[in-house]
């Protein structure tokens, strides 16, 4: 058995030189929720213009991605942010495959109207919210009065929980990861409101996380970026099998090849697999 | 411009053709979950420097075969496993013990896809030497572990060392820098501790687990000039430049691949090896030829030959 397994190992590496860069095309679509535009400040990018991030997406099978911008972390020019973004999305290829996700900060002067452009002047399927960059957490009144805004203009809401690993950050550039707690109580006071939380880690996605379990049943979407261990989809999805889990990849902070292998590692049965490649995502804009 | 590009954003929204796409019917049973199909995954062959077999299972050895089962979806061939749950950050002689009769438990099945690295607290330096002997030279294992039980720098380390070298038992040392060095657990090293070890031991090969973790732009730096160190990828988020970083500064020859399974998955430490924009002659020895030639003389002594 072992020397059988050996010798047919050793006669494919050879047959493929290439290995694994470039490969036959993917059943079905795969929605990636989770990409950004730009470069993270600390990091050096892969794919230094949207076109080069496409391109590698495209190559592994990826129909359409949900972008943001790294811009949006730091920069206050939010409607100037959100307007590149917008034309960025729109020039790369036909304009379908990147679906931009603006971003609004509760705490500027006058962000009501950063909203109203994103639903009426620029027409955004959604916003990405990073809060522990712009300054508050999810019990603030103001985050409240925000996903109320949105939900009434039919806005998808993702929030970031985190954008790195808080124990490698520079020291002066920090960000504690955002608690997702106080969603439970503010969810069932906002009728409407459609939110997924991006770059979990393991302090939700965690093993028997009771926090998960309630975030799930309050109807909160989940992305596989941060989601680690052995066949940890499956192994989620045993445990929460309503959980909406779909795919991201946090590219190109990451290579996006590592959240692509995590779909092979688990063993899926086909319906689970077309809810995370892209059942949860579609489900996700569709329910507007 | 501004103009074409508002009509254009806004043909989009009023489209919505991302819910329009149709998904494909999928084939009963098992599908290829990604372009990456299994077939071609599967006889990837590459070595893990770096598992712990915390899978479910009633037994060591079922929670081996679980880990098998998941290896075999993404071309892993062989795994380093090391220390059994429950963690101990600073174990007993009596914890380490236990921890390493699981692994034993595991090889007695597993030997075909499974090396045994031995832990140990080299804080109870005598109670390591006797368990290197049990473990190692009487025994089936082939390399050493060394977590946060005790700083790296330590002299306590200096008789493991030696007699690791004497028995051809290669040592992975855990590493990471956790804000600058100060969020480390109080016994925890870093990759500039394990550069002095190294000095001290000049020749004899080491492995710098995690190569820092998440601050592996300054681990790289730390272990550069120490040329029997060996950089273990394994452990951290897949974030894009520490592969193609750690080839540049210490080249392929020095770069291993590890998951840290079960807290990790095989795919984000595997994915960020794949995605490396490095030649397929470096990605081979990563992933699986500069671990053989690491545990060549061990294997030899126990007749394994690969
Ligand atoms: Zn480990």
């Amino acid at each position: 058995m072992e020397r059988r397994r050996f010798l047919a190992r050793a006669a494919t590496v050879a047959a493929a030189p290439a290995l694994l860069a470039s490969t036959p095309p993917a059943p079905g679509a795969l929605i990636d929720t989770n990409v950004s535009l730009g470069e993270w400040p600390t990091r050096r990018s892969w794919a230094g213009t949207p076109a080069q991030l496409a391109s590698r997406l495209r190559q592994h099978g990826v129909t359409a991605a949900w972008a943001g911008t790294f811009d949006a972390v730091l920069h206050t020019d939010v409607a100037g942010i959100n307007a590149q973004l917008s034309a960025a999305c729109a020039r790369e290829g036909d304009g379908r495959f990147f679906l931009p996700f603006g971003t609004i900060n509760p705490l500027l002067p006058d962000w009501e109207d950063d909203l109203r452009r994103c639903h009426e002047v620029l027409h955004l399927p959604g916003l990405r919210l990073y809060p522990n960059y712009h300054g508050y957490s999810l019990d603030d009144r103001r985050f409240a009065t925000l996903l109320a805004g949105a939900a009434r203009r039919g806005l998808f809401v993702q929030i970031s929980l985190s954008m790195e690993d808080d124990r490698s950050q520079n020291p002066v550039f920090t960000a504690s990861p955002v608690n997702a707690a106080p969603l439970l109580d503010l969810l069932p006071k906002v009728p409407g409101a459609r939110v997924m939380l991006l770059n979990c880690s393991s302090r939700v996605l965690g093993p028997g996380n009771p926090l998960l379990a309630k975030l799930a049943k309050a109807g909160v979407w989940f992305e596989t970026a941060t989601l680690e261990g052995v066949a940890g989809i499956s192994s989620l999805l045993d445990k929460l099998p309503d959980l909406r889990l779909a795919f991201g990849s946090h590219a190109p902070y990451y290579y996006f090849e590592a959240a692509l292998l995590k779909l092979q590692e688990s063993p899926l049965t086909p319906a689970q697999l077309a809810a995370v490649r892209h059942g949860h995502a579609r489900a996700a804009l569709a329910s507007a | 411009m501004k103009r074409r590009d508002f009509l254009a954003t806004g043909a989009l929204a009023a489209t919505l053709p991302w819910h329009a796409r149709a998904a494909q019917p999928s084939p009963a049973g098992e599908v290829a979950a990604s372009a990456w199909g299994s077939a071609e995954l599967r006889q990837l062959g590459a070595w893990d420097a770096h598992a712990h077999v915390g899978t479910p299972g009633a037994t060591p050895a079922k929670r081996m075969e679980y880990l098998v089962r998941i290896a075999d979806r993404v071309g892993v061939e062989r795994m380093c496993i090391f220390m059994s749950p429950p963690w101990q950050y600073e174990p007993t002689p009596e914890q380490f013990r236990k921890s390493n009769d699981d692994v034993l438990a595991v090889l007695k099945e597993w030997s075909s896809r499974a090396f045994g690295f031995v832990y140990l607290n080299p804080t109870h330096t005598r109670a390591s030497l006797d368990e290197l002997e049990r473990c190692v030279a009487d025994g089936p294992m082939v390399g050493i572990k060394l977590w946060v039980g005790c700083h790296c720098n330590r002299p306590e380390l200096d008789p493991i060392v030696k007699r690791a070298a004497e028995l051809d038992a290669i040592i992975l040392q855990h590493t990471w820098i956790k804000q600058r060095g100060k969020g480390n657990l109080p016994q925890e090293s870093t990759p500039m501790e394990l550069a002095e070890l190294s000095a001290r031991h000049p020749g004899v090969p080491l492995i710098c687990g995690h190569t820092g973790g998440g601050d592996w732009s300054l681990g790289i730096r730390a272990i550069r000039s120490r040329s029997e160190i060996h950089a273990d990828l394994g452990g951290g988020d897949p974030v894009y430049g520490e592969v193609e970083m750690a080839v540049r500064e210490l080249g392929a020859a020095r770069v291993l691949y590890g998951s840290d399974v079960h807290g990790r998955s095989f795919a984000s430490q595997l994915g960020r090896v794949l995605g490396a924009n490095l030649t397929v002659a470096e990605k081979r020895l990563i992933l699986r030829d500069n671990l053989v030639r690491l545990l060549r003389p061990a294997l030899k002594r126990k007749g394994i030959t690969v």
